[in-house]
């Protein structure tokens, strides 16, 4: 499926007349699959409640470490007891790890989601300023430099230890290191952009600068950052995961396909399915916002596709 | 040539100082005390108030960072909190296992990723394309500890070929150090080679079409030498570029790695430092893997001279 996919898309032609792009990106087979598996991701994620689930965090001193497909008798709310399968076996405290990876969905995708829509927004913000005002670029490029210089997981670490983990701690630290690169990616359009004929026209019409930046450079940042974004999401999900792996992202309370797995570490000899079912579902998820992201670069941006 | 090198090196250090001040900052941020911290549980305001002036943290903010910064400057990292050691001496001794594995990645991604590349190129469209472009986008998705388990689960536990974890130093043999150190370089590689291989494609695929290579196909040059000669020595400037960039990805990668192999590097001590907020760790662990990380990108720039030789500086 995959390599099906893939050179298709990277071969895609440099369209030249675009008469609908959203026509172009809808017929990107790459765009198509990665699309699909996101938003059913997305649903799995949404509809957790109603797939079966129980309390993911419900702890069952019993039920510890069971293989998948073991059954138990659970009693509901309302005292009529019935059978459930632990599709995926248990984890070491006797959670459900079918549960588990479910609800990990919820966190995973929103952390995603999150982080490229702040990076991207905040990078977009002070992308504009730098490539618009000329004494500033100086300085905040040279920070923008220096934190780029910091390898980002790295980064992400340093800037977690300095408060308690949490949700909102771990999406600063993952967005702090991916600022940088939206910054540069829009300074460098801007930077282009204000060259351009009609640029210069609309300048020499006395056109007020914020207005210029809106109306003239904003429309032609989006396309670059559509896909950055979404390849920012991709990584944002990863760095997420590491984090949580490492058990210095989100707390276990609350599951997320980083932490499930960081559960599963010190058994993994015995019980491996601790780390295989999460681990698959990351990797698809991934996977599947990475061939968005070329999909959606090789006919949104056939500049940078023949870079790359 | 030695100008050059000069001013790039000189160009190095606002970025360098950026992040130290960055660094510096980072402590300076924290809830906590680093005095209450080293002072343990037991002690009362006067020890704390001895310790926080023993450390120059009453002095203001700027004075702190100018001792700060000499005392980095001289390889003087500060003591650790949580390991009761010279921060300088616990980077020491964590040094050789992380350098052998990074070397060892390098080594095995480039010499596994440049010619699926350009046999990828070669056969531009044909099954082996298909799956190396195929590898490549998986291989930037499927997480490092992943591969890792997995390749635990197969060749250590499944098969036994293997041990499954830990590290052995190069003085007490190469053999087991060699054997400790194939499945954690075969699993941080993959991202690398996926990276390098994507790169070497792309690059080749470009020169085929040049002029020159349909010159040297025409003289009877072997397809080989069409290859290695004319095409990948021509698209190299591209290839050192981001095998240098990668090195970021790698320093992440190690961290990760050295926990799923439990292997006692820098990366490991990256983890325990951030969970025991032992913040002078952190910060010179961040200082030590950022100046890598800008050298060899300094010396990847170095080469191109060697790669191209219409470069010159």
């Amino acid at each position: 499926m995959t390599i099906e996919a893939i050179p298709a898309a990277a071969e895609a032609p440099p369209q030249a007349h675009r008469p609908s792009t959203l026509r172009g990106v809808l017929r990107n087979p790459s765009v198509l699959i990665g699309a699909v598996i996101v938003a059913f991701l997305a649903v799995i994620g949404a509809l957790a409640p109603m797939l079966g689930t129980i309390d993911p965090a419900e702890i069952n001193p019993v039920f510890r470490n069971k293989k998948p497909g073991v059954e138990r008798s659970i009693r509901d709310a309302d005292g009529s007891e019935r059978r459930f399968v632990h599709r995926f076996g248990t984890d070491t405290l006797g959670r459900d790890v079918y549960s588990r990876v479910v609800y990990g969905a919820r966190v995973s995708l929103t952390i995603g989601v999150t982080v490229a829509v702040l990076s991207v927004g905040i990078g977009l913000l002070i992308g504009l300023v730098t490539g618009y005002i000329r004494w500033i670029d100086g300085i905040i490029m040279r920070f923008m430099d220096g934190l780029m210089a910091i390898p980002a997981i790295l980064l992400a670490m340093g800037l977690v230890s300095l408060s308690r983990a949490g949700l909102l701690a771990v999406v600063i630290a993952i967005v702090v290191p991916e600022v940088p690169r939206v910054v540069r990616l829009v300074r460098s359009i801007v930077l282009s952009i204000r060259e351009e004929p009609y640029v210069e026209a609309a300048i020499t019409l006395g056109t007020p600068t914020p207005t210029l930046l809106v109306r003239h450079v904003l429309p032609n940042t989006i396309a670059p950052l559509l896909v950055q974004g979404t390849f920012t999401c991709a990584s944002a999900i990863l760095i997420e995961a590491v984090l949580s792996f490492l058990g210095i992202g989100i707390p276990p309370e609350t599951p997320t396909w980083g932490n499930i797995m960081a559960e599963g570490r010190s058994l993994f000899r015995i019980y491996p399915h601790n780390i295989f079912y999460p681990g698959v579902f990351l990797a698809c998820a991934v996977l599947a916002i990475n061939m968005l992201g070329d999909g959606l670069r090789d006919t949104l941006d056939p500049r940078f596709a023949k870079r790359m | 040539m030695f100008g050059y090198i000069l001013r790039r090196l000189v160009a190095t250090i606002p970025v360098m100082g950026v992040v130290a001040v960055l660094v510096f900052l980072m402590l300076r941020l924290t809830p906590t005390d680093p005095a209450a911290i080293i002072a343990g549980d037991n002690a009362n305001s006067e020890q704390v108030a001895e310790i926080r002036k023993r450390l120059g943290l009453d002095q203001p903010i700027h004075t702190q960072f100018v001792i700060w910064a000499n005392k980095t400057l001289h390889g003087d990292f500060g003591e650790s909190f949580f390991f009761k050691k010279q921060v300088a001496e616990l980077i020491g001794d964590r040094l050789e296992p992380t350098l052998s594995l990074a070397v060892m990645t390098i080594t095995l991604a480039v010499l596994i990723a440049v010619p699926l590349g350009v046999l990828a190129a070669y056969r531009h469209g044909g099954w082996l394309d298909r799956i190396v472009m195929g590898f490549s986008v998986l291989g930037f998705s499927v997480p490092v500890f992943v591969i890792g388990y997995a390749l635990i689960y197969v060749f250590a536990i499944e098969l036994a070929w293997l041990p499954v974890q830990g590290y052995q130093r190069i003085s007490l043999g190469i053999g087991g150090w060699l054997q400790r150190l194939i499945l954690p370089a075969v699993t941080l590689s993959v991202i690398y080679v996926a990276l390098i291989a994507r790169i070497t494609r792309t690059s080749v695929l470009e020169v085929m079409n040049e002029d020159y290579i349909r010159t040297a196909r025409a003289k009877g040059q072997t397809e080989r030498k069409v290859l290695v000669r004319h095409a990948l020595a021509n698209a190299a400037v591209p290839i050192v570029t981001v095998v240098g960039l990668g090195v970021a990805l790698l320093i992440g990668g190690v961290v990760v790695t050295e926990s799923v192999y439990t292997i006692p590097g820098l990366g490991r001590l990256t983890v325990d430092a951030v969970l025991a907020r032992d913040y002078p760790t952190i910060q010179a662990v961040i200082l030590l893997f950022s100046l890598s990380y800008v050298l060899i990108n300094l010396v990847v720039d170095l080469t191109y001279t060697f790669f191209d030789p219409r470069i010159r500086y």
